[in-house]
């Protein structure tokens, strides 16, 4: 029994499922991620995580944990009042940092170790990076508390110039991140919000008949790419990177999409149907292109 | 889905049960007529006939009795031959002898048993395989393999090592215990060249058969990817048709029967002047086949490796490759990943491909000055390679040592054509592994099923270009990466060598080398 449906809980899922642990996971929201993922997205995730044998309680909640005469986990209840029987109880909820043990230490924290652009906390020469470091003035677009893999590579990569005399602002570009639930590999680019505001928009794709989609979002006005969302399928860092700093529209996105392509040689392409899709539903009329099977250039 | 491996794991026990007990189930008994089969000159077979007579139509139930014996009659005949002055019998041919001697069940009912051993090893993968992947969602498989005492140097790894090993040098050097199942395959043998079968022909029946099964298995377990696919029909197809078939066919048409896709230094005997000699002396296509090989060894692998890296020929044509790929692919995780390894492989393979050279040099030359350089030297330096690198190293520990040291030894540290086609995709080829951008987690599952024992995971990290001269780009560091980072391309010579750590993402800094 599992409690929280994001990244950690689907990893301790796939950790239990190949010991042929029967694993249920319990989801706040009405899909999976939902924190995180827009609708569609999040419901092809749930699907295919429930395609591996996992059962997900969607609005499902944790409420109480029942012991036996030994003092070890027996039965749940949830929310809902149903009783679960299980042996084991994960929660998954959220990564909150531990920083109790500097209450007293003259750092000065708040959520997490507060820190400046440098990564220095009030005092001077202590420095804090990764899950438990709280930015005082977030990088634009950023999270003050920054807690994935990446930016905590980042945070490091920075602040050892710092310490080696070459003093570095936390300066880090576009947004990206990536995840695998299961067999189903995710990426991300830019800002993609789990709920649209009213000046964006999104296109989202699905393959006709294989586990792949793309969600793209851009505003509505001025049709300006703000990030995707993908799944089962391979794009390239660095194309995105380059159109998210220089503020391309969603039609340049599309029109140059098999510039981005990264996945292995000989993979069936989607383009035509991606480009006819978007294309019927904006009115746009982007031209097909040839899927490369080699390249030749 | 267990229920269906554990089926399939009991079929393919009870197939290797049933072939093991098959040399052990028969007797052997001498008669005029297998003397025939394995002396095709009338003169010299009637010469051991007559000093066999002690022996004629004799059972024997041990293999070791009968050999010694045999080799003790073709002693005295050729004592006798020697005193008419006529030619002696050189080759004992023991292996062949044995096999037209049997009776017994395998003989009886030949046909029977083979189909019974491959019928029950094909059930078997078919059960396994399905079990395993096909009843299961696609996608990469390798849970338990550090657990599994197989795949992990446990107990059942080091019997199937030993196994293997003690195959190898009972293949090569006593290669008349195998007589029975040189039998079973005769069938085969008639059908393909109209003759008898021999142990290399055994050899070559199980090796097809076990890239054929285990391809299959490897095509449903990579029934999400297209490359590995493609790939494997790529390999099983040169091993049938290239490696096997075609040879056999040439065999009936009474043509040198030639791997047509082997190539020197790998093929170490193509130079050799007894090689030369026999292709002259068959005619136009003999002369083909030589002009053939010449032109894969000088057009082929530098151009093609140019455009694609020494994959189009290690990890889709060639048969070390093709058994690597299928059978070995449950132990690619085993290499080495150690700098000293590393440091070992370009010892080995850069020395082997030196000394090979060097003897095919002395053999060309031999072969033009009519044997007046080294002479009977040149033969002695032949056999020991042929004996040295290519028994004991490209089969023995090449493939023996699967279970402990992965899949690739031979083509690793041994292998001299793969020397030649790592120095060209090292310096000039349009091949490389693309890293995509700051994409990598550091998980280490690229470098972990490296069969090549290439830390792929300290370029991921870094953002660099995979460009090694081993790599023999079979393209699993790309599946098992869970994060999309690497992609086998071909692309522009340009930057493809790319050594300062770009990490896009982090506009913090700059990381110049």
């Amino acid at each position: 029994m599992i409690a929280g449906g994001g990244l950690i809980g689907v990893e301790l899922a796939e950790m239990l499922h190949t010991r042929d642990i029967e694993v249920t996971l319990l989801v706040r929201d009405k899909y999976y991620w939902g924190s995180v993922l827009p609708f569609d997205d999040g419901k092809l995730v749930g699907k295919h995580i429930e395609a591996h044998g996992i059962k997900i309680l969607y609005e499902t909640e944790l409420k109480e944990i029942i012991g036996n005469v030994q003092g070890k986990v027996s039965v749940i209840m949830t929310n809902t009042g149903e009783l679960i029987k299980c042996e084991f109880v994960g929660i998954t909820t959220g990564v909150a940092p531990n920083i109790d043990f500097l209450l007293d230490s003259g750092i000065e924290t708040s959520k997490g170790i507060l820190i400046d652009q440098y990564f220095q906390t009030n005092i001077e020469n202590v420095y804090a990076i990764g899950d438990c470091a709280e930015f005082r003035e977030p990088v634009k677009g950023r999270k003050s508390i920054e807690q994935i893999w990446y930016t905590g590579r980042m945070h490091g990569e920075t602040l050892a110039q710092t310490i080696c005399g070459n003093r570095k602002k936390y300066s880090p570009g576009p947004f990206f991140n990536s995840a695998k639930f299961f067999d189903l590999e995710y990426q991300t680019y830019g800002i993609v919000p789990s709920k649209f505001s009213d000046e964006e928009n999104y296109f989202h794709w699905h393959h006709p008949c294989k586990e792949i989609a793309i969600t793209f979002v851009y505003e509505n006005q001025t049709k300006l790419f703000k990030g995707l969302n993908c799944f089962g399928t391979r794009l390239r860092h660095e194309n995105f990177d380059q159109w998210l700093k220089e503020g391309v529209s969603v039609d340049h996105v599309i029109a140059n999409f098999s510039d981005a392509l990264f996945d292995k040689e000989f993979t069936k392409g989607y383009l035509d149907d991606l480009i006819s899709a978007y294309n019927s539903k904006t009115g746009s009329t982007i031209k097909k292109m040839k899927n490369k099977f080699f390249n030749f250039t | 889905m267990k229920k269906y491996v554990d089926t399939g794991m009991a079929l393919v026990l009870m197939g290797l049960f049933i072939l093991i007990g098959c040399l052990n189930i028969n007797s052997y008994t001498l008669t005029e007529d297998s003397i025939n089969e394995a002396i095709s000159d009338s003169t010299k077979a009637e010469a051991v006939i007559a000093s066999s007579a002690g022996m004629l139509n004799k059972p024997y139930s041990s293999k070791f009795t009968f050999v010694k014996d045999y080799k003790r009659s073709v002693a005295v005949a050729n004592e006798q031959l020697q005193k008419d002055s006529s030619e002696t019998v050189d080759e004992i041919n023991a292996p062949v002898v044995l096999k037209s001697s049997i009776q017994g069940p395998v003989e009886k009912h030949t046909t029977l048993f083979l189909l019974l051993i491959l019928g029950l090893f094909t059930l078997g993968t078919i059960f396994i395989s399905f079990g395993q992947y096909i009843m299961k969602p696609a996608g990469i498989k390798n849970d338990h393999v550090f657990e599994k005492p197989l795949t992990s140097i446990g107990w059942s790894g080091i019997l199937f090592c030993l196994g293997l090993i003690g195959f190898y040098i009972i293949l090569y050097w006593y290669p008349y215990l195998l007589a029975d199942w040189i039998k079973l395959v005769d069938p085969v043998s008639e059908y393909l060249n109209g003759g008898g079968a021999d142990e290399n022909f055994l050899y070559g029946a199980i090796y097809s058969i076990v890239v054929l099964l285990l391809g299959f298995k490897m095509f449903l377990k990579y029934r999400h990817s297209r490359y590995q696919q493609i790939r494997t029909l790529s390999v099983t197809f040169f091993q049938l048709s290239f490696a096997f078939i075609i040879p056999e066919i040439l065999k009936f048409l009474k043509k040198p029967s030639v791997d047509l896709k082997n190539i020197w230094p790998l093929d170490y005997s193509f130079f050799w002047d007894t090689n030369i000699s026999e292709l002259i002396h068959n005619g136009k296509i003999g002369v083909f086949m030589l002009v053939w090989g010449l032109i894969l060894l000088v057009i082929a692998v530098p151009l093609f490796t140019y455009f694609f890296g020494k994959r189009w020929y290690c990890s889709w044509v060639c048969g070390c490759g093709g058994l690597a790929e299928t059978a070995g692919d449950p132990f690619r995780q085993l290499s080495s990943k150690k700098l000293i390894a590393w440091k070992i492989e370009r010892v080995l393979i850069y020395s082997i491909l030196v000394i090979i050279t060097v003897i095919t040099i002395v053999s060309v030359a031999n072969y033009f000055s009519h044997n007046s350089i080294l002479g009977s030297a040149t033969n002695t330096l032949q056999e020991w390679y042929g004996f040295l690198i290519g028994s004991v190293f490209a089969g023995v520990i090449g493939t023996g040592f699967y279970p402990i040291m992965g899949s690739r030894v031979w083509c690793r540290f041994g292998c001299p054509l793969s020397a030649i086609f790592g120095i060209i995709q090292r310096y000039k080829s349009r091949f490389r592994i693309t890293t995509n951008g700051g994409q990598c987690i550091s998980c280490g599952n690229c470098s972990t099923y490296c069969e090549m024992g290439i830390d792929v995971r300290s370029y991921a990290q870094k953002g660099q270009n995979i460009v090694r001269a081993s790599c023999v780009g079979c393209g699993i560091c790309a599946e098992v990466c869970p994060r999309g980072v690497l992609k086998l391309e071909n692309g522009p010579e340009k930057g493809r060598i790319n050594n300062d750590p770009i990490l896009i993402g982090n506009d913090s800094i700059k990381v110049r080398l």
